[in-house]
């Protein structure tokens, strides 16, 4: 079984009691399926992370070990036991 | 009785309380940088709820409700409103909450973004997606205005089962029970933007009010256009004579006065300001035959328009009127829209403002 930590930015901290730091199973060994195990264990914080139709949401960046999934296999992103999945918002918003 | 004013804008709620409707005390931001589209103050029960719809850019959209005005907010793990995972939608904003009647005390209904109406039967915690609505045949050809493609008024009619929608774009559509048969009710609204400008749908509807008198009579303001129906949404005819323009985004009716309803005219789609750069209030006292506009307390330096639910009225026997701008001016009237004070300004973008009366 992989196992893998996922790392959270502050402003999401509340969806977990204050973790900021999960140890997470990845059984699939994707990053796919480490998000899978949150929908189980912390439905709010998944909801943060992804859509209904299981889409990353645009301004969520993934990293496996500080790579961007984005530019490796997207949410099919390879992950090795005892990687760290850092999760951070994206640079955005002065539009606003 | 405290008078309490519920401001959702693009960064944030802020709740306004008075004991006079002239007096206000201003508290926020809360939920600060979350945008608030949608605000519902259920006060058919007590406490009451506030209940709101936010969407982060970052986060996403969902549902928040707080049963203490504010001080602590809950929201479902799994998601209020939330699209079946074979419905091929996914929410992108929750534009409308709206509590059902005294005798439903539990219906609470929504109309989101993408084009879709949902429905609680307990009190706001979660909602059904009504399928007949989502599945219809016209939409795949409603569109999408400025404001993204959405349901914006939820009218349910507290004398019958009857619900009416309006929505940007696509127009008004009832169905006799809230669930199935669906038909388009738009005859006599404009749409000058297609080649036939008086089509069976497709309008740009900007909000439908019901009138004081029941639901036979409702105002409908357009995308150019204000109109009133006599007859249930069947047909409707244009009250826009009297007004300095026919554009705008809100229309609000009297809960206790027939006949009386308010509109904030914006000069054009193509120029988004009042008339002349004044904001202006216009209240009807005959259904729409006749407009007074109001001045007293609104600025005559105003470039920015008044949305679609930054508008309402409260349910206190001298209607009390509330307006908020997109430069994050917000006014009350405690005398049906004579006079106004502000009750803030420098806000963000106000999207939406809600008055009840609580104990």
């Amino acid at each position: 079984m992989v196992t893998v930590t996922v790392s959270l930015p502050r402003v999401l901290a509340d969806t977990t009691g204050g973790d900021r730091s999960l140890t997470v199973a990845a059984p699939a060994g994707t990053v796919r399926s480490a998000l899978e195990t949150l929908a189980g264990s912390h439905p709010l914080l998944h909801r943060r992370l992804r859509d209904e139709a299981g889409a990353l949401r645009r301004y969520v960046n993934v990293y496996v070990d500080g790579a961007d999934i984005r530019r490796e296999q997207g949410l099919e992103t390879a992950v090795t036991d005892g990687a760290t999945v850092t999760v951070l918002p994206s640079v955005a918003g002065g539009s606003r | 009785m405290t008078h309490v004013l519920a401001i959702g804008t693009r960064k944030g709620l802020w709740l306004a309380r008075s004991d006079d409707r002239v007096t206000w005390t201003l508290d926020g931001p809360h939920l600060l940088m979350r945008e608030v589209a949608s605000v519902a103050i259920d006060t058919r029960r007590t406490p009451a709820r506030l209940l709101v719809g936010t969407m982060s850019e970052h986060w996403g959209p969902t549902v928040l409700w707080s049963d203490d005005l504010g001080a602590t907010w809950e929201e479902t793990d799994h998601g209020a409103i939330q699209f079946p995972a074979d419905s091929g939608g996914t929410l992108k904003r929750v534009w409308q909450l709206q509590p059902d009647s005294a005798e439903r005390p539990d219906v609470v209904w929504a109309g989101c973004e993408p084009i879709s109406l949902w429905k609680s039967e307990d009190a706001g915690r979660s909602f059904a997606l009504v399928k007949d609505l989502w599945e219809h045949p016209h939409a795949t050809q409603w569109g999408a205005g400025f404001g993204g493609a959405a349901i914006h008024t939820v009218l349910p009619d507290p004398a019958s089962d009857r619900v009416l929608v309006a929505m940007s774009t696509g127009g008004v559509y009832v169905s006799d029970d809230g669930a199935t048969g669906w038909a388009p009710h738009n005859r006599g609204i404009s749409a000058y933007f297609f080649p036939d400008p008086l089509p069976e749908f497709g309008q740009c509807v900007h909000k439908v009010a019901a009138d004081a008198s029941g639901h036979q009579r409702l105002y409908a303001q357009n995308h150019h256009g204000v109109y009133r129906s006599d007859n249930g949404a069947m047909s409707w005819q244009s009250i826009a004579d009297g007004l300095p323009t026919d554009f705008g985004f809100s229309i609000v009716a009297s809960p206790h006065a027939p006949g009386t309803a308010w509109v904030v005219p914006v000069k054009a789609d193509g120029e988004r300001i009042p008339p002349d750069g004044k904001l202006r209030v216009h209240r009807t006292t005959d259904a729409g035959e006749t407009w007074q506009a109001s001045r007293a307390g609104l600025p005559d330096d105003c470039f920015t328009p008044v949305l679609r639910d930054a508008v309402c009225v409260d349910r206190e026997e001298s209607t009390g009127v509330y307006l908020g701008t997109r430069d994050g001016c917000v006014y009350a009237s405690a005398d049906g829209g004579e006079t106004f004070q502000t009750v803030a300004a420098h806000l963000p973008d106000v999207l939406v403002v809600r008055a009840v009366s609580v104990p």
